[in-house]
């Protein structure tokens, strides 16, 4: 079918996805993006955030965050550095993942106390993180962070 | 002569350290296949990865503004050896090597003046370069508590080589490991990742497509490098935990077919000093009547 696309999702650790779908939503690092089959050939960052697949038979959701996309006229390939299918997405695993997130923040505040750009990325990523949690459904003040 | 309790203490002995050998043998095949089925799995992580990063590299590698992870510092004074071992030992010649392979390294560095520095993954490899290039070392990253490596074990690594990076602690970076080739050998190996280097895939068509790079291509490949540093030494750790495996299986096979010639060789002895003395006891009865 020419208005597919090959959709892959792989995380270092394992592949996640591989199938067809009709339309990709992607968290990219400077906006959400959609690929349909025919996007122009696009590598993106992404943000951490939530990607969409749509495809026959129903939309997969999953949390990915960091790593990049490749987009190409056919296929979709996405590069997580770590991502769940939603529904394995806890508040638990949420709540490692805000801490770690925090303790990176923290960190950032320590080693470069005066530049402020690595502040401003941990500080973004938190907020991103709040957003992904808010989206989904999950506490992101459940833990408690100061 | 030993005594034929004695021997049979020894064929009980070596009977129940064959058990062991066995169970280890077989405790080892079952974690190499899990190990085995992790590298597969982080296989298209991997290809896809360099594949891109090959493409962008190619692009940067000429003009100035390459990042220093890419292009180096320009200078190849200090060198940092990651040497990658096994936390246990009995397992054949794995680590032996893997830090033979470094030691090598590590003398032709210093003979040609270079600064060496030395970041041990894993006990044993510590252990045994620790007598003569103790004075190198500069850290030590422990995985004692790791059952299976995971992504966030590798990231940890990386880290620590990143931030060494950073802090201009060293120039060229290379680490040491075991490439899994089957179940009887693995070849210890040396990669230098940074400057990273990326090996396109067969299929190099991906890499000559024009693409649109959001946010630029700079920005991208700043956030890639050190994703892919961490990339490379997850591979190279799921290489390793597969190789450590095969070479433990096959030692302790090699351990318990061992045990069982040197039972077979026992018990024939065993029965030989009992029919010898079974004999002199008859002799002597005999001798003993006859003189009546």
């Amino acid at each position: 079918m020419a208005d597919t696309l090959q959709f892959d999702l792989v995380s270092p650790e394992r592949r996640l996805a591989s199938v067809e779908a009709s339309e990709v939503q992607i968290p990219g690092a400077d906006g959400d993006l959609t690929a349909m089959a025919g996007h122009a050939p696009t590598i993106t960052t992404l943000r951490p955030g939530v990607l969409k697949v749509v495809r026959n038979g129903g939309t997969d959701e999953y949390v990915v965050l960091g790593g990049f996309a490749e987009i190409t006229a056919t296929s979709v390939s996405v590069l997580a550095e770590s991502a769940l299918p939603r529904g394995e997405m806890t508040q638990e695993v949420f709540n490692t993942m805000m801490s770690d997130a925090h303790a990176e923040m923290t960190k950032a505040k320590e080693v470069f106390d005066n530049e402020p750009g690595p502040v401003d990325d941990a500080a973004k990523l938190i907020a991103d993180m709040v957003a992904v949690g808010t989206h989904i459904g999950l506490d992101p003040k459940q833990s408690n962070f100061g | 002569m030993p005594s034929l309790k004695d021997l049979k203490n020894r064929i009980a002995s070596v009977k129940s350290t064959r058990k062991i050998t066995k169970a280890m043998q077989m405790v080892a095949a079952a974690k190499l296949r899990r190990a085995q089925d992790a590298a597969e799995a982080a296989r298209p992580y991997t290809e896809r990865f360099n594949a891109v990063m090959a493409g962008l590299s190619q692009a940067a590698e000429g003009s100035p503004s390459a990042p220093k992870l890419l292009a180096g510092t320009g200078s190849d004074n200090t060198h940092l050896l990651v040497v990658m071992t096994a936390e246990r030992g009995l397992c054949g010649g794995f680590n032996a090597n893997i830090a033979k392979l470094a030691r090598q390294h590590a003398k032709k560095l210093l003979a040609e003046g270079k600064t060496v520095k030395i970041l041990t993954v894993g006990k044993k490899g510590r252990d045994s370069m620790r007598r003569d290039l103790g004075d190198h070392f500069v850290g030590h990253i422990d995985m004692s508590g790791v059952k299976r490596m995971s992504y966030a074990d590798a990231q940890k690594v990386a880290k620590d080589v990143l931030n060494r990076f950073d802090a201009s602690e060293f120039d060229i970076a290379t680490m040491f490991f075991a490439r899994f080739e089957n179940v009887v050998s693995q070849h210890p190996t040396a990669q230098q990742i940074i400057p990273a280097k990326f090996e396109a895939a067969a299929d190099a068509n991906t890499a000559n497509m024009l693409y649109d790079y959001e946010p630029s291509e700079e920005a991208i490949l700043a956030d890639l490098l050190p994703r892919g540093v961490a990339t490379q030494i997850f591979a190279a750790l799921l290489e390793n935990a597969a190789s450590e495996q095969g070479a433990r299986m096959s030692a302790m096979d090699n351990a318990t077919r061992n045990a069982g010639d040197m039972i077979d060789d026992l018990t024939i002895e065993y029965n030989r000093s009992r029919q010898a003395k079974i004999t002199n006891e008859l002799i002597e009865i005999i001798s003993g009547a006859e003189a009546l």
